[in-house]
């Protein structure tokens, strides 16, 4: 890593003093963070007195180039980051109690589960739905499943997450055909969708088409939400589930940002310009039990994101280079025996995300080794963020470690291994001609073989699990969802499909084909239309699925 | 991979790592399917998102001495069972039959019955599930 490869600093510690007035004069300083416990001042952010060239190169302000102190220049000092629990099961009723059940508890912002179904693109009365309805997530076949999961959540205050790729398209179009029901027009609307395919063919698997017109998809999404939701993120680029699936920190970082490359070079091989829709790329990482490498890791991904958006991309507006990040705990890292403990590893895993600078944070509930978190348990995971908002102190100064030797140091690492593994993407051809031949998926693997037999031999401890473990343990009651769920889907979607017009189902369906077939045709509007005709979630991706084929190549070993 | 894995034994012990239904968590899968072939025997995996009749035909083609099964998503126990069934149906009753995944211990016991002789949760040890599929595995008529 060379200094050079920064982004040159705006305009040093009067930029950011500038800044942080006029973001103070919009949202108020949190008062109660300018004194500690022990009644001392405590400034918003610590630097050296006398900064130099290299430090402004290197580490520089916060919300200034290249952001390795913090995407916004008061961050948490003005506003908190959004709570945000990922939450989903069972019915769109019951999901929309758990929703209520949460704001009501605290959290700031939404963040819906779909069920597989309804992530690969099948209703849920499919034949390969067996079994899988309502297990991971709410299920979403229709604009009526999507009003009553919205029902009273007021689409134009609370920001709503969605954790949907294949077929984001759909789910996007059912809630802005929803909003327009109730007199919203998109650009009243604030959300995520996640919306990010490369991943899912190297690690998370709820992959429909093949590459490349799934890479059409992403691109005629930046589209519409760079000319229609202004406030929207039309994609969160995530490491979560690379890490997931076994890689190193580094490489969470590396696989991230070279899916994100190849993001953009789509984008605008299909005519978009970057500073169009580069400002509302957003990404997601994982956040794992080393406290201080995950601290360094979140700083590391800002400044390496900021050097590749402005050196690689060519983006020219500051904001295009801005690393705007969602946090979850790690699932893989929760243990089966002794849940309890589990409270303790999110607890320091979402310092970690805090201590790094996230935007969003879920934080798990302790029983996710073994199910969906029960009401109980996704209060708990809530607490934790807000005992760390409003007890610790943590959010209280801006990048706190900054400056701590150790972590400097680590962050370097970090962006220096994360560089080297860019290169060898770049050497293979770039991300999809690297996923095609197998190398994110075969280092993944490794790296969680590795770390699965350091496990075994006890060089890497898993308090319970290989050490300090209790013999006659009791097992906590899981979530269940409800069986006879699938059953009365069936139903519902049988009466859903008897109330609309036939022929304009089929005309939509027609019409859709059609654009398909027409290269770089726009996909988001007439998939809007069909769903406010009634048309289904499975019967677009099928009509799609018609014209650009099924995916067949994953996850060979 | 030719290297026999247990004293007595001339062919190695083959097994299919199926991932049925449409999860995508593939890592537990993918650590035991390193860990049996370190352990010398052959394995065949499914890769992701297979109906149970593709994982039944691909352990009746294939031969194998025993099929383990993986999933977390929670529809272990309306595609496990079926999966055992089908084997029955196709001769193939004697394979010895294994599972994992986010399985809540309660569920244990059914599977047991529907012919899962290993029902192992999160945290288990790699050692144990080599052990198991060593002393359960079908034995082959090595004469013919």
């Amino acid at each position: 890593m060379t200094v050079e490869q920064a982004p040159a600093p705006a305009g040093g510690r009067a930029a950011w003093a500038r800044e942080v007035e006029r973001a103070f004069a919009k949202a108020p300083e949190r008062a109660a963070a300018r004194r500690t416990p022990s009644g001392l001042p405590r400034e918003p952010l610590y630097a050296p007195a006398a900064a130099d060239a290299a430090f402004e190169a290197r580490v520089g302000w916060p919300g200034e180039p290249p952001f390795l102190r913090g995407v916004q220049a008061t961050m948490y000092r003005g506003r908190l980051w959004t709570m945000r629990q990922y939450a989903g099961f069972g019915t769109p009723a019951q999901t929309n109690a758990r929703f209520k059940t949460l704001l009501e508890a605290g959290q700031t912002g939404l963040s819906v589960a779909f069920d597989l179904p309804t992530q690969i693109g099948y209703d849920s009365d499919a034949g390969v739905a067996l079994g899988e309805v309502g297990k991971v997530g709410v299920p979403i076949s229709t604009i009526d499943d999507m009003e009553e999961l919205l029902e009273g959540i007021p689409l134009d205050r609370v920001s709503i997450s969605m954790t949907i790729n294949a077929s984001a398209v759909v789910l996007l179009a059912l809630v802005v055909a929803v909003a327009r029901r109730r007199g919203l027009a998109p650009d009243a609307l604030r959300g995520t969708i996640q919306n990010d395919i490369l991943k899912e063919y190297i690690a998370r698997g709820t992959f429909r088409f093949p590459i490349a017109p799934s890479m059409r998809l992403v691109t005629d999404t930046f589209r519409y939400a760079a000319a229609a939701m202004p406030r929207w993120n039309p994609i969160s680029i995530s490491g979560y589930h690379i890490r997931e699936a076994g890689s190193t920190a580094p490489q969470e970082l590396a696989f991230t940002f070279a899916d994100a490359v190849a993001y953009v070079e789509a984008a605008r091989a299909a005519g978009l310009d970057p500073d169009l829709f580069m400002p509302q790329l957003s990404f997601f990482f994982a956040a794992h039990s080393d406290l201080l490498e995950e601290t360094a890791k979140f700083r590391a991904a800002r400044r390496l994101w900021a050097s590749l958006a402005r050196d690689r991309l060519g983006a020219k507006d500051p904001a295009s280079w801005r690393c705007r990040f969602h946090v979850q705990t790690g699932g893989v890292t929760l243990t089966a025996r002794q849940p309890q403990v589990n409270v303790v590893r999110v607890a320091l895993q979402a310092l970690s995300a805090v201590l790094g600078g996230c935007q969003s944070l879920h934080t798990n509930g302790m029983d996710e080794a073994l199910s969906l978190p029960t009401e109980a348990s996704a209060l708990l995971a809530l607490r934790t963020q807000q005992v760390i908002a409003y007890e610790s102190g943590a959010a209280d100064t801006i990048d706190p470690l900054g400056g701590s030797w150790a972590v400097e140091a680590m962050t370097d690492q970090v962006e220096a291994e994360a560089r080297r593994l860019l290169e060898r993407i770049d050497a293979a051809g770039g991300m999809v001609a690297a996923i095609e031949a197998g190398l994110p998926q075969g280092l993944i693997q490794r790296a969680a073989y590795e770390h699965q037999q350091a496990v075994e031999r006890g060089d890497r401890v898993v308090v319970g699990v290989n050490r300090f473990q209790v013999d006659d343990e009791a097992a906590p009651a899981p979530f269940r969802v409800d069986e006879a769920i699938a059953a009365e889907r069936t139903a519902r979607l049988a009466a859903f499909r008897a109330a609309r017009d036939p022929a304009a189902v089929a005309r939509h369906l027609d019409g859709l084909a059609a654009a398909a077939r027409a290269p770089g045709a726009p996909l988001v509007e007439p998939i809007v239309a069909a769903v406010l005709d009634r048309v289904t979630l499975g019967e677009i991706m099928g009509t799609l699925a018609g014209v650009f084929g099924e995916y067949e190549g994953a996850d060979h070993y | 991979m030719t290297t026999p894995e247990a004293p007595g034994r001339a062919a190695p012990i083959r097994v299919l790592i199926g991932k049925p239904g449409l999860d995508g968590h593939n890592r537990g899968a993918r650590v035991i399917v390193q860990a049996l072939r370190d352990a010398g025997m052959e394995v065949i995996y499914t890769g992701i998102r297979r109906s149970p009749e593709q994982i039944v035909e691909a352990a009746v083609s294939e031969d194998v001495d025993a099929v383990g099964l993986s999933c977390l998503s929670g529809a272990h126990m309306a595609l496990f069972p079926r999966i055992a069934d089908g084997l029955r149906a196709a001769g193939a009753g004697d394979v010895a039959l294994f599972c994992g995944g986010t399985i809540p211990r309660e569920d244990a016991p059914a599977l047991e019955a529907a012919g899962y002789r290993g029902v192992f949760g999160p945290d288990t040890p790699l050692e144990r599930i080599v052990e198991f599929v060593r002393a359960h595995a079908r034995r082959r008529d090595l004469g013919a």
